[in-house]
């Protein structure tokens, strides 16, 4: 039933919707709540297209109620905000991400690592405390906490900028806290996608050698002349991956389909650092010898808490690190979809929401 | 071409070696280098009964050359050292751990790490100098001074044998992985000759110790014995499911093929797994919980011998050593029987002094 969504809160709202498990996205009219004194409300003009909405709108994970708007990597306007709000004001450019609530009580989100908490609240797909659902940025409008809110500089095209919402702090983060940051050192990307390319730019700005392995030999040009990364490794070529072996103090990994771990392990000097950011679906392969041998280490990373989220969106602005994006209509959003699956795009879309985002009549 | 174990070095040295797969054990003479200037010769009082003796023994990793001497937990006393030694003197008690020697120019030995130095040789079954090392189940054994131990003086020698395997193989992942601050809590998986010591560290660094099993009749002796706070039995699943998220750092000394996923589970948000058992084939490794965790899994391999030595000073001051059942070396082979049954509390140490005396 689509009316009981336009009436669940005060202030109507338009977006995409996927309805079932085939995916495909079609307009929704639905609502969001009034602002409340701490809370702000933005007009969207842009949205960043993530992997994991892919993933989401097909209930992959198991996680999704339909209708389902899918988007956390939101930038707009602010139009209104509540009276107790003191970080915005009306006309500024912000940007929400992955996250809209947490407990703000655990341990975690007292020491800024809101994505940690084990009650956070996505941005889509998920539900407020109080049972409501949330629904993403693939529509119009947005009303968020301002602690959930982040500044968007001058220097940053709010277009571009929208995939640093999630992109950007996926890979920013584990680089600063697994210590791969230091002007120096040598860091491997693996996958050259969304998450792949921000990491090679993150990481040539924090004055690291960078090394993207891929199993794709035709990336290699846009690797090195386009993103700066210094050199490329063809995963399945036994040569180069021996050739380098022990040549790493670090790896991001943003490889979500199943990959073997032992090569990757292998390029690792010891006390080296493999970090993954992709999720496969099944459990890897661990070989523990290669581990032992050097004393490495494999870790996880879950996007950025928030304040750290501000920090790289700064950073970015700065050191003009910028998503390479591809800007769509929202009525082109099924056909990215399925290009993004088989990974046809350089290296985010971002849908056009301002300019295209037109409520049916 | 028949090689002379016997003549190929100048000093005659007798010994136990493993001549084949079946990991049997008997007499063998061999011989050891004459001592030079940077030398300490031992006569080897104690030698502990690692694991890796009999995965070694066994070929179990693939890479034993046969004859192989084992023996990487030495305590023995000095008879001898050359002209450029001048931390140790005869009639000191020494010890000498997991390997003899390594490149010192690399970037981990100059950071004492000699531990990762790709060119290590170990104390047994390594190539070196053109014959092999041969290990502690032997009655003397000469070594380079940089990698001999000196022995805290208030430790009994035995029990005090499997600190340079079993002791710095836990010590040094709790220091690199921070395993080390008051009030946290430290889980110890598998309860052998790691996980007992693990226990004792973990308790003299004040933190809260809980062992995670599949045995349960070891519950008493952890905690009575022991000293540890709890005892989880892992096939459980009320008990893992009570557990869960509670711990901040956990010390996996199982080399028997097991699952992380459990273990991942009781580990808080940012917490480690350390790995220090070795099986011989790859675990799973489910990536999920690690990324929505920012779990790590670490390994570790033994200790640098800076390291080594400030394990076993800290075991002088805490007053640690481990649970041992002693031993003469014609009892080796149904000690390593046992071994492998994990019917051990929880070393096995060779009185070799008393042993060879009577050969």
């Amino acid at each position: 039933m689509a009316t009981q969504y336009e009436f669940e809160h005060p202030k109507k709202a338009f977006g995409w919707a996927a309805r079932d498990t085939s995916g495909v996205l079609s307009p929704f009219n639905f609502s969001r709540r009034e602002p409340s004194e701490k809370d702000v409300a933005l007009k969207i003009l842009y949205c960043g297209i993530c992997h994991s909405d892919l993933h989401k709108m097909k209930n992959e994970w198991g996680t999704i109620n339909y209708p389902f708007v899918p988007g956390h990597e939101i930038v707009g306007i602010v139009t209104e905000v509540g009276n107790k709000v003191r970080k915005f004001k009306v006309g500024d450019k912000v940007g929400v991400g992955c996250l809209v609530d947490s407990c703000h009580s655990c341990q975690n989100c007292a020491n800024n690592l809101e994505n940690y908490c084990p009650t956070f609240t996505l941005t889509d797909g998920s539900k407020y405390s109080d049972g409501t659902a949330t629904y993403g940025g693939y529509s119009d409008s947005m009303v968020s906490d301002e602690h959930f809110v982040f500044h968007i500089p001058d220097e940053l095209p709010l277009d571009a900028a929208a995939p640093l919402l999630c992109a950007g702090i996926t890979v920013y983060s584990p680089l600063r806290y697994f210590g791969l940051d230091k002007p120096g050192l040598h860091v491997g990307v693996v996958g050259l996608g969304g998450l792949g390319h921000m990491a090679v730019k993150f990481a040539k700005a924090f004055g690291t050698k960078v090394t993207v392995i891929s199993t794709s030999p035709s990336k290699e040009k846009e690797a090195i002349k386009n993103l700066g990364a210094d050199s490329f490794l063809i995963s399945r070529d036994k040569d180069q991956m021996k050739a380098a072996m022990g040549t790493l103090d670090g790896i991001i990994d943003t490889v979500s389909a199943d990959h073997p771990l032992l090569p990757l392990i292998g390029l690792l000097k010891s006390h080296g650092k493999l970090v993954m950011v992709g999720a496969p679906e099944k459990p890897l392969e661990l070989p523990v010898f290669p581990l032992l041998a050097g004393r490495k280490i494999i870790a996880g990373s879950l996007i950025g808490g928030i304040k750290e989220t501000q920090e790289m969106i700064d950073f970015a602005a700065k050191h003009k690190v910028k998503p390479d994006i591809e800007i769509i209509p929202i009525d082109y959003v099924n056909t990215a979809m399925e290009r993004l699956l088989k990974a046809d795009v350089k290296y985010r879309f971002v849908i056009d929401i301002g300019n295209t985002l037109k409520p049916s009549s | 071409m028949a090689k002379s174990y016997e003549t190929e070095l100048p000093l005659k040295a007798c010994g136990w070696a493993g001549t084949d797969t079946s990991g049997t054990l008997s007499p063998f003479n061999f011989s050891r280098r004459e001592n030079g200037d940077d030398d300490v010769t031992l006569k080897i009082l104690f030698c502990g009964v690692c694991h890796s003796d009999l995965h070694t023994l066994k070929n179990d990793w693939g890479f034993t050359t046969y004859p192989v001497v084992p023996g990487h937990e030495i305590v023995g006393e000095v008879t001898k050292i050359g002209n450029n030694v001048k931390n140790f003197k005869v009639g000191d008690k020494v010890g000498v751990g997991v390997m003899v020697e390594s490149c010192q120019t690399c970037e981990n030995c100059q950071q004492d790490l000699e531990n990762y130095c790709p060119k290590l040789v170990f104390t047994y079954n390594s190539p070196y100098n053109g014959t092999r090392t041969y290990g502690g189940y032997s009655d003397f054994v000469v070594v380079h001074q940089r990698y001999v131990l000196q022995f805290p003086a208030n430790l009994p020698l035995d029990a005090g044998a499997p600190l340079l395997c079993a002791g710095i193989t836990v010590y040094s992942p709790m220091k690199y992985y921070g395993m080390t601050e008051p009030g946290k809590h430290l889980g110890v998986a598998g309860l052998g000759g790691l996980g007992h010591v693990a226990i004792k560290f973990g308790k003299a660094f004040g933190l809260k110790v809980t062992v995670i099993s599949t045995s349960p009749n070891k519950k008493s002796e952890a905690i009575d014995k022991l000293g540890a706070d709890s005892f989880i039995v892992s096939n459980d699943p009320e008990q893992m499911k009570a557990a869960t998220g509670t711990i901040d750092y956990i010390i996996d000394t199982i080399s028997a093929d097991h699952s992380v996923l459990p273990l991942l589970g009781l580990l808080k948000l940012n917490g480690k797994l350390v790995t220090v058992g070795l099986p011989s084939k790859p675990l799973e490794l489910p990536v999920f919980p690690l990324v929505a965790g920012r779990k790590l899994i670490g390994g570790s391999n033994f200790g640098g011998i800076k390291e080594t030595q400030e394990m076993l000073d800290f075991c002088g001051k805490h007053n640690i050593t481990a649970d041992i059942e002693l031993i003469k070396m014609d009892q080796i082979n149904t000690a390593m029987e046992r071994l492998s049954k994990a019917d051990v509390k929880y070393r096995f140490v060779i009185d070799v002094a008393n042993s060879f005396s009577s050969l």
